[in-house]
C-alpha cells in the first residue's frame, strides 16, 4: 500500500493564509508569539506589515481583532484552542460575538493530539464554548483540503467563524477531483445499514478506516463527515438515522458539549435514536507522544472500531 | 463651539442622563454624570462626525470602554441627533435600541458593543491600528473608568498601544475616584495612574478638572499634536456633577432616582441652565 500523505492542517492554515492573502489587501493575520506553531508564520514572511503579533496577551488580542473588524478588514486571530477559546471566551463573546463582528478564529493546537506539551495546552473544551455563543460558525476540518477550504469559505463568508485545526500531520483523505467544501453541510463519505458513524476533524480519517474493520465483521457502517459543528447539517444526520437507527458519534473533544452533544440534541428532538459518544471522558489529557495518546485515549481507528463493534452488538 | 455653549449642552446631556435612568428604574447617573462634559467636548467639538451619515468612513471612533455609563453616552447622541431625545425614556426597556450597555448593532453613532470592563479599550487599539495599516486619518478615542483600569486586559491594550506608537489614540480615564465598593483606592488602588501609562510608553496629560472646558479643551489640543506616541488623559471629575446629592457618593453609581429625587435633580439642572442662560 502507498504510504498516505500526512500534514497538520494547522500547515493548511498558515499555506491558505498566504495564499487568500495575495488576493485580498483587507486579510489582516493576528498572533500571540506563536507564529512557528501556528502557522501564521509562512503569512508573516510574505506580509510582514499585515502581521500583528499582539505578544502573549490573547485577551487583548481578541478585542484588537474586534476592533479591525469594525472597521471593515478580516481579521483572522491566532492562537492555541486552549487560549483563543479558553481564555479568551468571554472577550470571543462580549467583543466578537455579541456584536456580530467579522473576526475569523485560527484555533491551532485543539485535541490530546497537542502530545507532549500535556493537559494545560490540549483543549477538549472549545466546541462547546465556541457553540454556545449565538451567531458562531464552528468548523473542524477533517484535513489538510478541507482545512484550506474552510479558511477560505471563513474569509468569504461575513460574520464570526471559530476554525479548529490540529498540530498532528494527519492523512489526507478528501484529495478527490469532486471534492466540495459548503459551510453547514455535512459529507458522506461511506454508505451504511447497521450504524452511523458521525465524526469530526481527525476522527473522520480514524472512522473510516474503522469502518473497513467493521465491514470485515460483517458491520455495515456509513461514515458522514461533520466539519461544520454549528450550524448542523441535521438533514445528513436524520437522513442516515432513519436508515441505521443508531449514531456513534467520534471527536477529539469532551464527550460533554461537543459533536457528540450537538447531535444528541438535534436527535432527541427530532428523531430519538441511541448514541454513543466517543470522545474524552470528561478527563484531562496527558504527555505522551499524539499518536499513542489517540490510541490510550480510544480516539484511533482501532479504538472507533471497537466501541462501535461493542454498541452494534453484532 | 464656545465653552458656554458647551456647559449648556452638557447641562442638556445631564437631564437627558437623569431622565433617561429615573425612566429606567436603572442604570448608572453617577459615571455618566462624571463624564458628561468629556462626552459633549468629543461630540460637540472634538470629533469628527456626522449624525447624518453614523457609519461614514472616515469619522473618528469612540468606544465607551467603560460601558455601564451609557446614559452618558446615550444622551449626548441623542442632543447631537443621532436619534430623538425621546427616545432616552425607553433606556433599558424590551425592545429599545437603547440597552443597558452599549449595542453597536441596535443604535446610531455607537462604534463598539461594551459593558464588559476592560474589553472597549482593545477594541479602539484595534480600530486605531487597522487606521494605520490602510493610512487612514481618523482617530479613535476610548473613555475609561478609574476602576475598570483595575482590569488586567487595559494595560494588556496599553502595552500594544505604546509598542505600536498609535498616535491616532487618545485613552481617557474618568478619574472619579469612586467605584461601586467604594473609594478606588480603598477597593485596590490604581494610583499613580499617569506613571502606569507612562510606563508603557504613553504621551500622558493630567486634567486637573474634567468637568472644565478650558482643561479639556488644551488636553485634547495637545493629545492632537503629540506625535509617536498614543495619548491618555488622565482626568479628575466629580461622581454625580450636577446633581447636588449625588455628588461623589458611590451609592449613586448604579441606582436610579425615585420620583422626588428625580423632580430635585430636574429642579437644579433646569436652574443651572437658567444660570447659564444668564451669561
Amino acid at each position: 500500500m502507498p504510504e498516505v500523505k500526512k500534514i497538520a492542517t494547522r500547515d493548511s492554515y498558515g499555506n491558505a493564509l498566504v495564499e487568500l492573502g495575495k488576493d485580498h489587501d483587507n486579510l489582516v493575520v493576528l498572533d500571540a508569539d506563536l507564529a512557528a506553531a501556528t502557522k501564521t508564520g509562512v503569512f508573516k514572511k510574505e506580509f510582514p506589515e499585515r502581521h500583528i503579533d499582539c505578544g502573549i496577551a490573547e485577551c487583548n488580542m481578541m478585542g484588537i481583532a474586534a476592533g479591525i473588524a469594525a472597521t471593515g478588514k478580516v481579521p483572522f486571530v491566532s492562537s492555541f484552542a486552549m487560549f483563543a477559546a479558553g481564555r479568551a471566551f468571554e472577550q470571543v463573546r462580549n467583543s466578537v460575538g455579541y456584536p456580530h463582528l467579522n473576526v475569523k478564529i485560527g484555533a491551532t493546537h485543539a485535541g490530546i493530539s497537542v502530545g507532549e506539551d500535556g493537559a494545560t495546552h490540549q483543549c477538549n473544551e472549545d466546541i462547546a464554548l465556541m457553540r454556545t455563543i449565538p451567531g458562531m460558525t464552528v468548523i473542524n476540518p477533517s484535513d489538510d483540503v478541507e482545512a484550506k477550504a474552510a479558511v477560505q469559505a471563513a474569509y468569504e463568508m461575513d460574520g464570526p467563524v471559530y476554525l479548529r485545526f490540529g498540530r498532528l500531520a494527519v492523512p489526507v483523505i478528501n484529495d478527490k477531483p469532486d471534492y466540495k467544501f459548503e459551510v453547514g453541510k455535512g459529507v458522506l463519505l461511506r454508505e451504511g445499514s447497521d450504524v452511523t458513524i458521525v465524526a469530526t476533524g481527525l476522527c473522520v480519517g480514524a472512522a473510516l478506516e474503522a469502518a473497513e474493520k467493521l465491514a470485515a465483521d460483517g458491520i455495515s457502517a456509513e461514515v458522514i463527515n461533520i466539519h461544520t459543528i454549528k450550524p448542523l447539517d441535521e438533514e445528513i444526520i436524520l437522513n442516515s438515522v432513519k436508515k441505521t437507527g443508531k449514531v456513534v458519534t467520534a471527536e477529539e473533544h469532551s464527550v460533554i458539549g461537543g459533536l457528540g452533544s450537538a447531535v444528541c440534541d438535534c436527535l432527541c428532538e427530532k428523531n430519538p435514536a441511541p448514541v454513543y459518544k466517543i470522545g474524552v471522558n470528561d478527563v484531562y489529557g496527558e504527555s505522551g507522544p499524539a499518536v499513542k495518546l489517540l490510541e490510550k485515549y480510544g480516539l484511533d481507528a482501532q479504538g472507533i472500531y471497537e466501541k462501535t463493534k461493542g454498541f452494534v452488538g453484532k | 463651539m464656545e465653552n458656554l455653549e458647551l456647559q449648556k449642552t452638557a447641562n442638556e446631556v445631564r437631564k437627558g442622563i437623569v431622565t433617561a435612568v429615573h425612566a429606567a428604574k436603572a442604570g448608572h447617573p453617577g459615571g455618566s454624570l462624571s463624564a458628561a462634559d468629556v462626552f459633549t467636548y468629543l461630540y460637540f467639538e472634538e470629533m469628527n462626525i456626522d449624525p447624518k451619515d453614523p457609519k461614514k468612513a472616515d469619522r473618528d471612533r469612540f468606544v465607551l470602554s467603560k460601558g455601564h455609563t451609557a446614559p452618558g453616552l446615550y444622551s449626548t447622541l441623542a442632543n447631537r441627533g443621532y436619534f430623538p431625545v425621546e427616545d432616552l425614556k425607553t433606556l433599558r426597556q424590551i425592545g429599545s435600541h437603547l440597552q443597558g450597555h452599549p449595542c453597536i448593532q441596535h443604535t446610531p453613532g455607537i462604534d463598539m458593543s461594551s459593558g464588559s470592563l476592560g474589553q472597549g479599550i482593545s477594541a479602539a487599539v484595534g480600530m486605531a491600528l487597522s487606521a494605520k495599516l490602510s493610512n487612514d486619518a481618523y482617530r479613535v478615542y476610548t473613555l475609561l473608568g478609574d476602576g475598570e483600569i483595575q482590569e488586567g486586559q487595559v494595560w494588556e491594550a496599553a502595552m500594544f498601544a505604546g509598542h505600536r506608537k498609535l498616535d491616532n489614540l487618545v485613552v481617557i480615564v474618568d478619574n472619579n475616584g469612586l467605584q461601586i465598593d467604594g473609594k478606588v483606592e480603598d477597593v485596590c488602588s490604581p494610583y499613580p495612574i499617569d506613571d502606569k501609562f507612562k510606563a508603557f510608553n504613553f504621551h500622558v496629560i493630567n486634567v486637573a478638572d474634567g468637568n472644565d472646558y478650558d482643561q479639556l479643551r488644551a488636553a485634547f489640543k495637545e493629545a492632537r499634536e503629540t506625535k509617536g506616541m498614543p495619548t491618555a488623559i488622565v482626568m479628575k471629575t466629580v461622581k454625580g456633577k450636577g446633581v447636588s446629592y449625588m455628588e461623589n457618593q458611590a451609592g449613586w453609581h448604579g441606582k436610579a432616582p425615585n420620583d422626588e429625587e428625580y423632580a430635585t435633580a430636574m429642579e437644579e439642572l433646569k436652574k443651572a441652565g437658567e444660570a447659564l442662560c444668564q451669561k
